[in-house]
């Protein structure tokens, strides 16, 4: 997030596109919904009219994967009705011409076919918009799963930068991250292509810097594999060893069957966790770790919040901190490593390696968290990025962008678009919800459907029916809600039966590698 | 010195911005308060915080009452007690107030006032009183506990906007209700807590905490919440190794004290048997124990021996965006400075 939550409570508007987040991120919808009541506006744009579109002022049910197309319309409304922020975009920003240039290819007229969005609709929104400043952008995985997934992301950027909004209060790009420590793991560098706080490994001086730091001749140069090109090197043995720390990716990958075609071929798997899962089936070696409560430790929060987790019990039986094994396999492989425990992992390398948590110690984090960049001990750190316009880049970058259709779209064989997510009463594969009583609440997954496709199949609220791709085939419950709209169905990937991953496309962003989870095509029948 | 005021014989200063009752606190000054609470602000319906302003004939509601200059206060003469004395005795009367085996016995407010107040037997008799509400799955209404102070449904209105509290019937009838007076378990209610958490009393309780601690045998220990991104700021309440209920942590960044049903419940899957205990190895057919030893010379003899023959990069790892910073720190410096190669990654796109 560029922004803060506490930020959230004072905004005059909201524009949520592909975030459902009074169920993924319950306690971020209190403060938006307080801030409606307030008297901010709100701006909804999603496929299904989630809980959250209750309280929007304007509500927009976009088709799934046509953000783009939606998002070029509503700045094509902002240039040609001469709305958008000259001076900020004059004074800021570069390559203005590309996104005019490309934004003029999508008349309101045109993104309202491929959205599906009323053209008064997009007229307003951009109306809106451009009236209450500055206004705040959230968004979560609505946007980036899909093939065009960082078009996706640079979209919404786009908008809020043509807008004035980015470097402001109250405003800014907000992607809500849907793990507890999602944002602290890309900030520990595990990506395959920079260092601990986003420092490139192709870049010589950092090289030499970690190779000083952790008394190594060499470092590699060149970024490595993401996941599902690991995942493909299974199989063809270009990847022979593969390290699962605390992923059941058996369950959350797309097209499972493809997954653990590939999981099962691998010639070593080694696997820390917490639980047995349908991933650590197929591992060679399982290493048990301690959990959440059991070590000492920091997570960073989607505002770039370096919050404290502490210790009140033993991990059970023989289990270990993470941080213990890996120091035992550097060991093993002859490198001693000075750090004992989380607080010396801390204190003494990240902070002295990664500038932007310079600042960030133990002993200041005791209470509130810090956010980064926090590059010494007296800075607070830093509630809102690119301050005044002032991008860390430079000037924000426009560029025009096209739309692409998911790369699987409806036909006659397969008629339905599946879109997938999360439900509130279940995290992820449900490895600790389903040991927290959370089943009691909600004990299997459904397939949600619009009532007049219920109507039209002859679908009761409840019954079971099957749902397929090319990929796959499950039986799962029907739950029939006005939510859907017509010609899509809505599943969660929480339970092993009914998984919408058995259905799902492995398919990926060209850049991010980042699966389109949101879209593929199935069809639906009776169960008999 | 700016404008000043007395209270009970001391001069305190004020800028305009507080009430009474939240000087008074601030100054260490003990006013009772049962509707109102500092997220809710005042509600001025109990009664109890009542106090007597010199030149006013009426008693004040001190959470409501402004201080003007020069104003004289006082918080506790007989006028001041009795009438709390007679507000607490009605509202004990009002109820089931049984503290024996109370769960919220040692943190209620109602019996922090009625013991301030030196009341040892309730001076009415105690009518019938509804059933308990067990039909929410983690949380259980005692009607007969509810002193009607209105948080609970100000909180699930006005601050979590789940809009599923409010007062039904009328007169001595009135009660919280959940939508159209259905059983909590068959509402719209999603079980976030909040209303659990403000509540002065025991008419709200975390179900999977009954009868595991008193409220004074528990330490607090603040962490962070391990579900969404939010990073919610928790309170353990914590007996020996147990976990006996979870609240928000007022005033803390970013939550300001409020959770969701996970954060709040979701807790206990560090207990469960299911845990893996012991490093295992694969063998034919299915998997054996091992030692730590064993088990960690073979993943770095196996590692070693691929970097021989393979190279590093036939090595790949995926980290957690679960577990801690120092976990992910290490795991890529494990690959990167120990292995040599780049590939590690995470879910960080999804």
């Amino acid at each position: 997030m560029t922004n803060s939550f506490k930020e959230f409570e004072n905004a005059k508007l909201f524009f949520c596109i592909g975030t459902n987040m009074t169920e993924a991120h319950p306690v971020a919808s209190y403060f938006v919904k307080r801030a409606v009541k307030k008297g901010a506006t709100l701006i909804v744009a999603d496929p299904r009219r989630q809980p959250l579109a209750d309280h929007a002022k304007i509500f927009a049910q976009i088709k799934v994967g046509s953000d783009i197309a939606f998002l070029n319309g509503i700045m094509n409304v902002l240039i040609a009705e001469d709305l958008y922020d000259k001076k900020y975009v004059e004074e800021n920003c570069e390559d203005f011409d590309s996104l005019k240039a490309m934004v003029k290819e999508y008349p309101v007229e045109k993104a309202s076919k491929l959205s599906g969005v009323p053209v008064e609709t997009i007229v307003e929104i951009a109306r809106t918009m451009a009236s209450i400043k500055p206004g705040m952008l959230c968004y979560t995985l609505g946007i980036t799963e899909h093939t065009c997934g960082k078009n996706n992301v640079m979209s919404t950027s786009n908008l809020q930068m043509l807008l004035g909004n980015i470097g402001k209060q109250c405003g800014g790009v907000n992607p809500l991250r849907g793990q507890n420590n999602v944002q602290g793991a890309c900030d520990m560098a595990a990506l395959p292509a920079v260092f601990p706080g986003y420092q490139s490994v192709a870049d010589p001086a950092v090289r030499e810097k970690f190779m000083k730091a952790w008394k190594v001749a060499s470092l590699p140069d060149k970024p490595g594999l993401m996941i599902p090109d690991m995942m493909a090197g299974l199989p063809t043995k270009k990847v022979r060893a593969f390290y699962i720390f605390g992923e059941n990716l058996a369950n959350s990958e797309p097209n499972i069957t493809h997954v653990e075609h590939e999981l099962s071929s691998a010639e070593f798997i080694v696997c820390n966790d917490i639980f047995p899962t349908e991933t650590t089936r197929f591992a060679h070696v399982v290493l048990p770790a301690a959990a959440w409560c059991e070590d000492e430790g920091t997570f960073t929060s989607s505002e770039r919040r370096v919050n404290r987790v502490r210790k009140i019990k033993e991990a059970p039986g023989m289990a270990k901190p993470n941080w213990w094994i890996f120091k035992e396999i550097a060991k093993r492989m002859g490198q001693e490593w000075q750090s004992e425990g989380a607080g010396e992992i801390w204190d003494n390398e990240i902070s002295m390696l990664a500038p932007a948590y310079g600042g960030i110690k133990y002993s200041r984090i005791e209470q509130d968290g810090l956010q980064w960049p926090c590059p010494n001990v007296e800075h607070p750190g830093t509630e809102f990025l690119h301050r005044d316009g002032k991008f860390s880049r430079g000037k924000g970058l426009f560029k025009g962008i096209e739309w692409t259709p998911p790369a699987e779209v409806q036909d006659k064989e397969y008629p339905f678009v599946l879109s997938t997510g999360r439900r509130l009463f279940h995290y992820h594969t449900r490895t600790q919800t389903s040991r927290a009583g959370l089943d009691m609440i909600l004990p299997e997954e459904t397939a949600d459907i619009s009532p007049a496709d219920a109507e039209k199949l002859n679908i009761a609220n409840g019954e079971y029916i099957r749902v397929s791709s090319r990929r796959g085939s499950v039986k799962v419950r029907a739950r029939v809600t006005e939510q859907i709209p017509g010609g899509m169905v809505w599943m969660a990937f929480h339970f092993r039966d009914g998984n919408a991953n058995w259905l799902t496309n492995n398919v990926f962003d060209p850049e991010t590698k980042t699966a389109e989870y949101k879209a593929c095509a199935v069809k639906l029948e009776k169960e008999r | 010195m700016g404008k000043t005021f007395i209270i009970d014989d001391r001069e305190i200063a004020f800028d305009g911005s507080k009430t009474v009752l939240q000087i008074a606190r601030e100054n260490d000054i003990y006013i009772p308060s049962l509707c109102y609470h500092p997220k809710l602000g005042p509600a001025s319906k109990c009664r109890v915080c009542v106090v007597e302003v010199e030149g006013i004939r009426a008693l004040q509601t001190a959470c409501t009452l402004m201080p003007k200059e020069g104003m004289k206060v006082n918080t506790s003469s007989e006028r001041v007690i009795d009438a709390r004395r007679m507000v607490v005795n009605l509202l004990l009367a009002n109820g089931n107030h049984n503290c024996l085996s109370c769960e919220v016995n040692g943190a209620c407010e109602l019996q922090e006032a009625a013991y301030r107040l030196g009341i040892e037997i309730p001076a009415f008799v105690v009518e019938e009183r509804e059933e308990r509400d067990e039909s929410g799955v983690f949380i259980m209404r005692d009607p007969g506990k509810c002193i009607q102070c209105g948080r609970c449904i100000e909180g699930c209105n006005r601050l979590v906007v789940n809009e599923v509290l409010d007062f039904g019937y009328r007169g001595g009838h009135t009660k919280v209700i959940c939508d159209g007076d259905l059983p909590m378990g068959q509402s719209s209610c999603v079980q976030c807590g909040e209303c659990v958490q403000l509540c002065p009393v025991g008419a709200l309780i975390e179900k999977k905490g009954m009868g595991k601690a008193r409220t004074w045998e528990t330490k607090k220990v603040r962490t962070t919440c391990p579900y969404c991104g939010v990073g919610c700021q928790l309170e353990l309440h914590v007996k020996g190794d147990q976990i006996i209920r979870v609240t928000g942590v007022e005033d803390a960044q970013p939550n300001q004290g409020h959770l969701c049903v996970k954060g709040r419940f979701g807790y206990d899957f560090i207990y469960s048997k299911d845990r893996l205990t012991t490093p295992l190895i694969r063998e034919k057919d299915g998997f054996r124990e091992a030692g730590w030893d064993e088990a960690l010379d073979l993943v770095a003899g196996k590692f070693k021996q691929i970097i021989k023959e393979s190279g590093p990069d036939a090595i790949a790892g995926v980290s957690c965006a679960r577990s801690i910073n120092e976990d992910s720190y290490n795991m890529q410096k494990l690959f990167r400075g120990v292995i040599g190669t780049n590939n590690i990654d995470h879910c960080a796109r999804t």
